[in-house]
């Protein structure tokens, strides 16, 4: 394979660049709480890629710590989601302003 | 051949991240987010990390994105808008997005030189012990084994304790109080009575 690791590096920032995109730009918490594992997703494909170039296993364990860490995220981070559902009877950002002056 | 490859689904990943961000409607954005996973195995599998991208597409494109559906459909957010915000908000979006893409890609670019090719990576069946600080990059699983269970030691438990207290925060979480319930059996109780 001729791909260096600058070509892997970019699409990963890429990735992440459209992930932030997201999370600023959407209003929907669900979708927000995606681009967020979209992000992690990025942080993931750069990681495996300075593993394979370094040649070192070091970085895909860091991968698969990020896994198991991102699981548990999502479901606490949905049930908060769902808790807030139940009490706000809304999910998106610009209508939960509780904290506005 | 391989290089094709990379390109195809480095597109393939890229285009269904931007319809997920881009995409109205929450369930489609979950079908694109899907996409993505799948996408991000291929190039796991480009990089000889095939462990990692079965983990991938089980994890993520599997149980996460299913608990997500799941959400989406159980608070039915599917009626106003989902979409995207005010005008400024979008412009404001999109500055920072394209700097923080330019910033990775000038820096990626600017930084060290190339480095040197490496040969396709040999299938180890017992990975040497730490050398230089640590396990020589092999696609066997069985390295994983090794790292996790010598170099990794704390990190795996502490993994362990981690997904406990996710799982119990969950519960405390999504329980109702127990006022919440007296009141609500309370409430039936009248019912029955009138």
């Amino acid at each position: 394979m001729t791909i260096g690791l600058n070509t892997f590096l970019i699409v990963s920032g890429m990735l992440f660049a459209i992930g932030i995109l997201g999370v600023i730009l959407r209003k929907n918490t669900l979708v927000i709480y995606m681009s967020l594992e979209l992000m992690l997703n990025a942080c993931n494909l750069a990681l495996v890629a300075f593993s394979r170039y370094n040649g070192t296993m070091d970085g895909n364990l860091f991968v698969f710590f990020i896994i198991t860490v991102a699981a548990a995220e999502v479901a606490v981070g949905l049930a908060i989601v769902v808790a807030l559902f139940r009490r706000r009877q809304t999910v998106m950002v610009d209508q939960l302003n509780a904290l506005r002056g | 051949m391989v290089d094709i490859l990379f390109y195809v689904f480095s597109a393939f990943t890229l285009i269904s991240a931007l319809l997920m961000v881009v995409s109205p409607s929450a369930v489609n954005g979950a079908m694109c987010m899907i996409a993505t996973f799948v996408g991000t195995a291929a190039l796991f599998v480009l990089l000889e990390a095939y462990f990692l991208a079965i983990l991938q597409v089980m994890v993520y494109a599997g149980a996460v994105m299913v608990l997500f559906l799941f959400i989406i459909m159980l608070l039915n957010v599917e009626e106003g808008e989902g979409g995207i915000g005010k005008e400024k908000w979008t412009v404001a979006a999109s500055v920072v997005g394209f700097t923080i893409l330019f910033v990775l890609i000038v820096s990626t670019f600017a930084g060290s030189g190339h480095l040197p090719e490496l040969a396709p990576a040999i299938v180890v069946d017992n990975p040497e012990g730490a050398v230089d600080g640590g396990f020589p990059f092999s696609t066997s699983v069985k390295s994983f084994g090794y790292s996790l269970f010598s170099k990794y030691m704390l990190p795996f438990q502490v993994c362990g304790f981690l997904l406990l207290a996710g799982m119990v925060g969950v519960i405390v979480i999504s329980k109702k109080s127990s006022e919440q319930l007296e009141a609500e059996a309370a409430t039936a109780r009248e019912k029955e009575i009138g």
